[in-house]
């Protein structure tokens, strides 16, 4: 605690340099643009950005990096919200509320507690780098297969939050997205799967690719088949702030979002999408009776700020392993430690003590980049707000060019722009047809992640299933998942039957 | 690395030094382009931007132009190299051993069979770890383990049909067992692999020395053997000085596209023996960490024949190709 202590002193003596403070300003900025095109994200924006380690010393250069992975976390929810169209993975869960309470007049507050909720959760998130990291570590390298393969199962649950009516179609919609994740290499037999024998398939489809595609290729595509003769309506932008009620409603699912986000994102094979599912099911559940009815329909505020809160808390936790214990755990850890490497600095167990200062102003810079991401972003929330008052077919229109640049923006592949098109076509009539489109994004996140760890888990107990019911973190996460499956309704039959 | 290694360099070294004497910032290529199969930032991107910035601070290429098309262990940037550049004698193509892994598995129409070999630049070995917790202590009782019970003896690496697959496979049938038989547990990149050995999820692991390094060095890892034809460390035993005859190790090279003529070969050769020979290379060599594996012509060939062979014939046996 003392030595944390010490350190920032240290370290914030280093940030808040002038020349510092301006990389971390240049980072932030940069990921926030990043943030909103979808498919271009950190990972691909540092490595373009690796051939500055020639010329910047050390401390700015990661300075610089931090602050885009942090900037794009705070980016991506913007598009989300907007125009459906969500820029990262992690704020896949952002658009199933926030887009709606764009529709309906209340982006404003929506892009605000998005942007707050990124503070709070960035805010805690660092502190827990700064005074839990060497432990939370510890702990997470106790989980292994088995136990994440309980966690996506207890994920699964969240699934039947965003099932809609009816839950044939919205098994329907969850077999589409398992089905789609299965294409690819099977990584644990190297054979490619479902591919077709087109080589661009062989590394699987991408999941942000399918959710623009569904959310926003689908969404235009279907207004442009049944609005012809609507006259054409401008949205209204509505009140900007968050009201009184707004901020209540705001605060618990903000600090409830950031303690299930931070330990994810230190967990090896945790990430930043789990946690977004599991807060968006938990807010929900938990939310007050008289609000319960926005959630699906106009947009619940509530289903913006947990989500948002967890995936920038992920964010920050994924930086626990990799400072620690020089553990790329992400793709964007991955090219941070080859960044530390250029350096000629060895990134290990070791990195604090020999590379205390670096390391020390580098988590300075987090908590600077923090504020000033959420200063840069909140006058912007009424510009961004005021998007919506294109008239809607000039606005489609806009969605599509941006969707179409962005996807060509994750691998300048054709074949990625074709798949866009095919699944946007699938969208459109699933948006016809009343087939929910989340619950395809969801199970195509989840559904290879558990295959991998039920496979690799199987491997380690000579297949031997009962693996997951004998380990006991993996019991406890089991029994919690069937808690949450059949808890509410045995829970809505107790009630209904009492007199 | 040791004293072979060096002399072997060394001479590759000397046709250079004697082109350099007569002209050393004379340009051999207008301009040069580079096709890495891989994504920014990774193994195949780095060697390739090296190879640029040492070529173009001593003047002998003038411009280069990159392309990255990422997927599959390069199964994907592969067809698309040979169709596109076929015959032009001024690109290059990044690539290395995973990549022979990967077109078999993936069963790909081209290979490197379709590419002409140019240089062989840098090599890394592979290292077998077991968590620091574990009761295996040494090699010998980490091969009587996976002797006597080679399903029990999780190992955790990366994808499956890669170089560390291949290693414990060729482990395995040196030991008398078949490949078939092991307990391999593959993860998506280094970062969960480490994880699982570190948090003893497995009971061993095989990756490269440069993955585990950190780790080995702090002792949260024990390593066991490395898979070069030498020592990398000093102090860990390679797999063939203690009986086991296997040597494996993840190289990268470049290669041309397919159909160029012999002297459009040859130039290139002699641009990368040159680039072999600079002084920044060396310094490249060293500050990366990269073990210098530099071969080229026929014996490169040679070489490449025999790891197609090896690595087909553990694919084969374990089912995957």
């Amino acid at each position: 605690m003392m030595d944390s202590i010490a350190g920032l002193q240290l370290g914030f003596s280093h940030a808040l340099t002038l020349g510092n403070l301006g990389w971390a300003l240049l980072g932030c900025f940069l990921g926030t643009a990043i943030g909103v095109l979808p498919g271009i994200g950190p990972a691909l924006t540092i490595a373009l950005l690796l051939p500055i380690t020639f010329k910047v010393e050390a401390t700015g250069a990661f300075i610089l990096f931090c602050g885009v992975f942090y900037g794009a976390m705070y980016g991506g929810s913007t598009t989300s919200i907007l125009l459906n169209t969500p820029g990262e993975s992690g704020s896949i869960i952002t658009a199933l509320e926030g887009a709606k309470m764009a529709r309906n007049g209340r982006a404003g507050p929506a892009l605000a507690t998005a942007a707050i909720g990124s503070f709070v959760a960035g805010t805690i998130g660092t502190l827990g780098i700064s005074f839990l990291g060497p432990v939370v570590v510890d702990l997470a390298l106790k989980l292994g297969p088995a136990e994440y393969f309980s966690l996506m199962l207890l994920c699964f649950v969240t699934v039947s939050a965003v099932l809609g009516g009816s839950a044939l179609r919205g098994l329907t919609s969850l077999f589409f997205g398992l089905l789609l994740g299965l294409v690819g290499i099977d990584l644990q037999t190297g054979q490619p799967r479902m591919t077709l024998g087109v080589p661009e398939l062989l590394d699987g489809v991408n999941v942000v690719l399918v959710a623009v595609a569904l959310f926003a290729v689908g969404e235009t595509l279907y207004m442009a088949w049944r609005h012809t003769n609507a006259a054409p309506q401008v949205r209204q932008v509505g009140s900007i702030m968050m009201s009184r009620q707004d901020w209540r409603r705001s605060i618990g699912p903000w600090l409830r979002g950031s303690l299930l986000g931070f330990p994810f994102g230190v967990m090896p094979a945790g990430g930043t999408e789990m946690p977004t599912m599991l807060s968006y099911y938990a807010e929900r559940k938990l939310v007050k009776p008289e609000h319960a009815k926005e959630f699906g329909t106009t947009g619940a505020i509530e289903g913006v700020a947990g989500p948002e809160a967890a995936n920038n808390a992920a964010a920050a936790g994924i930086l626990v392993p990799m400072l620690t214990l020089g553990l790329p755990t992400s793709a964007t850890a991955a090219i941070m430690l080859s960044a530390f490497q250029s350096y000629g600095i060895n990134p290990g167990p070791m990195l604090f003590e020999q590379q205390g200062a670096l390391v020390w102003t580098l988590i300075a810079s987090l908590y600077v980049a923090n504020i000033m991401l959420v200063v840069l972003n909140l006058p912007l929330v009424g510009l961004w707000a005021r998007i919506l008052k294109i008239p809607q077919p000039q606005l489609y229109a806009g969605i599509l060019v941006f969707a179409t640049i962005g996807t060509y923006g994750i691998s300048n592949s054709v074949t990625d722009l074709v798949l866009l098109y095919v699944i946007g076509i699938i969208g459109m009539f699933m948006r016809r047809f009343d087939f929910p489109t989340a619950p395809v994004v969801i199970g195509m996140i989840l559904g290879p992640m558990a295959e991998q760890a039920m496979r690799q888990a199987l491997t380690i107990s000579e297949g031997d299933w009962t693996t997951f019911l004998t380990r006991p973190v993996s019991l406890a996460i089991l029994l919690l998942a069937v808690v949450a499956l059949v808890g509410p309704r045995l829970y809505g039959r107790l009630v209904s039957r009492a007199p | 690395m040791t004293g072979r290694r060096h002399l072997l360099a060394a001479a590759a070294g000397l046709p250079a030094a004697a082109l350099a004497r007569d002209g050393w910032a004379q340009q051999r290529l207008a301009s040069l382009y580079m096709f890495i199969p891989a994504g920014p930032g990774g193994g195949w991107d780095g060697l390739g931007r090296a190879i640029e910035q040492v070529a173009r601070q001593a003047g002998l290429v003038g411009s280069f132009q990159f392309e990255n098309v990422g997927g599959a262990g390069g199964s994907v940037g592969l067809p698309r190299f040979v169709g596109q550049r076929r015959g032009r004698p001024d690109a290059l193509m990044v690539a290395g051993s995973i990549m022979v892994g990967a077109t078999l598995t993936n069963k790909t129409p081209v290979g490197l069979k379709d590419v002409t070999p140019i240089a062989r630049m840098t090599e890394e070995a592979g290292v077998v770890v077991v968590p620091a917790s574990s009761d295996i202590k040494d090699l010998k009782g980490f091969l009587d383990a996976l002797k006597a019970n080679p399903g029990g003896t999780s190992i955790a690496g990366g994808s499956a049909g890669g170089t560390d697959h291949i290693t414990l496979g060729l482990i395995l049938k040196a030991l008398g067992r078949s490949a078939k038989e092991g307990s391999y547990v593959a993860f998506a990149g280094g970062g969960p692999a480490q994880a699982a050995i570190l948090g003893a999820q497995v009971k061993a692991g095989i990756s490269g020395l440069s993955e585990f390094v950190e780790q080995i060095r702090s002792g949260r890892m024990r390593a066991l053997a490395t898979t070069g034809a030498t020592r990398t460390d000093p102090n860990i035993p390679t797999l063939k000085e203690s009986g086991i005859d296997v040597v494996i190790t993840n190289w990268r090279g470049v290669f041309a596209p397919p159909g160029i003529r012999p002297d459009a070969r040859e130039k290139l050769v002699a641009l990368m023996t040159e680039v072999h020979g600079l002084p920044a290379w060396t310094e490249t060599l060293r500050t990366r960490d990269w073990a210098d594996a530099f071969l080229t012509g026929e014996a490169f060939s040679a070489f490449l024949a025999q790891d197609v062979t090896q690595t087909e014939a553990v694919l084969k046996e374990v089912g995957l190709a």
